[in-house]
């Protein structure tokens, strides 16, 4: 990465950038076409993907693709995001966190333990989503299943999806509310002040003479 | 598919009120099928095609006279033939007329998220509008008969109309005018009522000491009704269900989660504008820009 300033830190390399915003431009894409369908007075959003026929018929293939890409992204940052002792600490501490005190706070690795345990949550979300959607994929697979198994996907797959949602308003949130988080998924990088502040243990071994590996 | 002619009291997906003013002060009506006098002759399946232009595929033989095996976008109404030993050791052919019940409180209707694609009318009819189906099969989950089907040829989903459309000009359903027997009446919900009291009374005086009508409750009442000889073992007629009612899955799914979902979305939404609003951005201070330099210079 080249583009690296010397008071910078590169955070996410392209490959996970781009990674990550296929996910979450799928993200959004199913959830205008699942409210949708999930809400009468949302069924205008339907328009936005050619109707309601097109959209019934194009959300689980994007839900396909934002299973697998979710995947790929787990190989990637899953070992990383593995909880921790400090990260527990870090946990107890969050309401610190959230109050904007972080004298207290226990020093975060690369990820602290509310990315490690969202992340976590985001991924069961995505796997239940996945596995209750393929049950409800009436064109391919609910043909198979018994319907007591069918209704309870579908109440599953509406709950995980909102409780998606709510996760991942979060996310985004968080996000904006600590400064230059976002630069990091749109160009990759942070500043040494940034990793200092947020993710101390990061930035020692990051800067700790000889790059890591 | 349906006529406009009749008044519409419940559309699928809808939040505004239906029309209202006007109501069916005729009575709503219903389809009776007197099971113990149907011969089976599958009269009421041709008429049915006949009417309303299907032709299902000729299947193969599966071992019983249900012919085609199942329902399907092309078979709206379908004989189920069922063998059963009574406890005298005498068989018994029991042969239901299967399709739509017509449901006061209607599953299908109550689980379509694609607005006008099922309607209800003030008589009772419960109408699929294909021309707003979305193809979604969500009327087969929330179907407690398992009536609806998807057409593998566009994507949505039909069934028994009551032939709303002959209803609307004061005809009866296509498969009533055929029927040879008379096991298949029509009229207002309260005549067959009284008309299924008067066969049953005759059952019952020919030793079908458990003959009853099959209005259930659970569903508000059906606008398909039936005689049973065995109205105690509902399930004995190729599975109906004997108590009938819509999913608590279905329940849940399409009510109590909907504001609490709602609820929840914009809780954690407005959660996080408050949260910036009353506690501010999480700024990097020059402060720690310098930590970080003075850290740094310590390790090189």
């Amino acid at each position: 990465m080249s583009a690296v300033k010397r008071d910078e830190i590169l955070r996410y390399p392209a490959a996970t950038r781009i990674n990550h915003w296929i996910v979450a431009i799928s993200f959004v894409l199913l959830a205008l076409s699942g409210l949708a369908m999930f809400y009468p007075a949302l069924f205008w959003l339907s328009d936005l993907f050619g109707g309601g026929a097109l959209n019934r018929a194009i959300h689980p293939w994007i839900g396909l693709v934002m299973a697998l890409a979710l995947f790929l992204l787990a190989v990637k940052v899953g070992r990383e995001n593995a909880m921790q002792e400090r990260d527990w600490a870090w946990i107890r501490k969050s309401g610190e966190v959230v109050a904007n005190r972080e004298e207290n706070v226990p020093e975060a690795g690369r990820y602290n333990g509310g990315q490690k345990l969202i992340f976590w949550f985001m991924a069961t979300c995505v796997a239940l989503l996945l596995l209750s959607g393929l049950v409800i994929w009436r064109a391919y697979f609910t043909a198979y299943f018994p319907i007591g198994v069918t209704r309870m996907a579908s109440l599953v797959h509406a709950f995980f999806a909102f409780v998606l949602i709510c996760a991942a308003i979060i996310h985004v949130y968080a996000g904006i509310w600590v400064k230059g988080s976002v630069r990091a998924m749109t160009r990759g990088t942070v500043s040494h002040g940034w990793a200092w502040k947020h993710h101390r243990a990061w930035f020692r071994e990051m800067t700790r003479g000889a790059p890591r590996e | 598919m349906a006529l406009q002619s009749l008044d519409i009291i419940r559309r699928s997906a809808t939040t505004i009120p239906a029309p209202a003013a006007r109501g069916a002060h005729s009575g709503e009506v219903a389809k009776l099928i007197d099971v113990t006098k149907c011969i089976g002759c599958k009269a009421c399946q041709v008429a049915c095609m006949e009417w309303n232009d299907l032709r299902d595929e000729v299947g193969t033989c599966s071992g019983s006279y249900d012919n085609p095996a199942d329902l399907s976008d092309q078979t709206w109404t379908l004989m189920r033939f069922s063998e059963h030993e009574n406890a005298k050791g005498d068989l018994e052919w029991l042969i239901r007329k299967d399709g739509c019940m017509h449901c006061a409180d209607p599953g299908c209707l109550k689980a379509c998220p694609a607005p006008g694609a099922i309607v209800q009318y003030a008589n009772g009819i419960v109408d699929f509008h294909e021309e707003n189906c979305i193809g979604c099969g969500y009327c087969i989950t929330g179907c407690p008969f398992n009536v609806p089907r998807i057409s593998k040829k566009d994507k949505k989903a039909y069934k028994c109309t009551l032939c709303s459309d002959r209803v609307g000009v004061g005809l009866e359903p296509a498969c009533v005018k055929t029927c040879p027997t008379g096991a298949i009446v029509f009229g207002s919900k309260d005549d067959m009522k009284q008309h299924a009291a008067e066969r049953i009374e005759d059952l019952k005086s020919r030793g079908f000491d458990n003959a009853g009508l099959y209005d259930p409750q659970g569903v508000g009442g059906t606008h398909v009704m039936y005689v049973l000889h065995h109205a105690d073992q509902a399930g004995l007629y190729a599975g109906l269900p004997q108590d009938p009612h819509i999913s608590a899955m279905v329940g849940l799914w399409k009510g109590i989660a909907k504001p609490l979902a709602l609820f929840a979305i914009i809780a954690t939404a407005l959660g996080g504008f408050l949260h910036y609003i009353g506690i501010g951005p999480n700024e990097v201070s020059e402060e720690d820009e310098a930590a970080a330099r003075r850290e740094l210079e310590k390790t090189s």
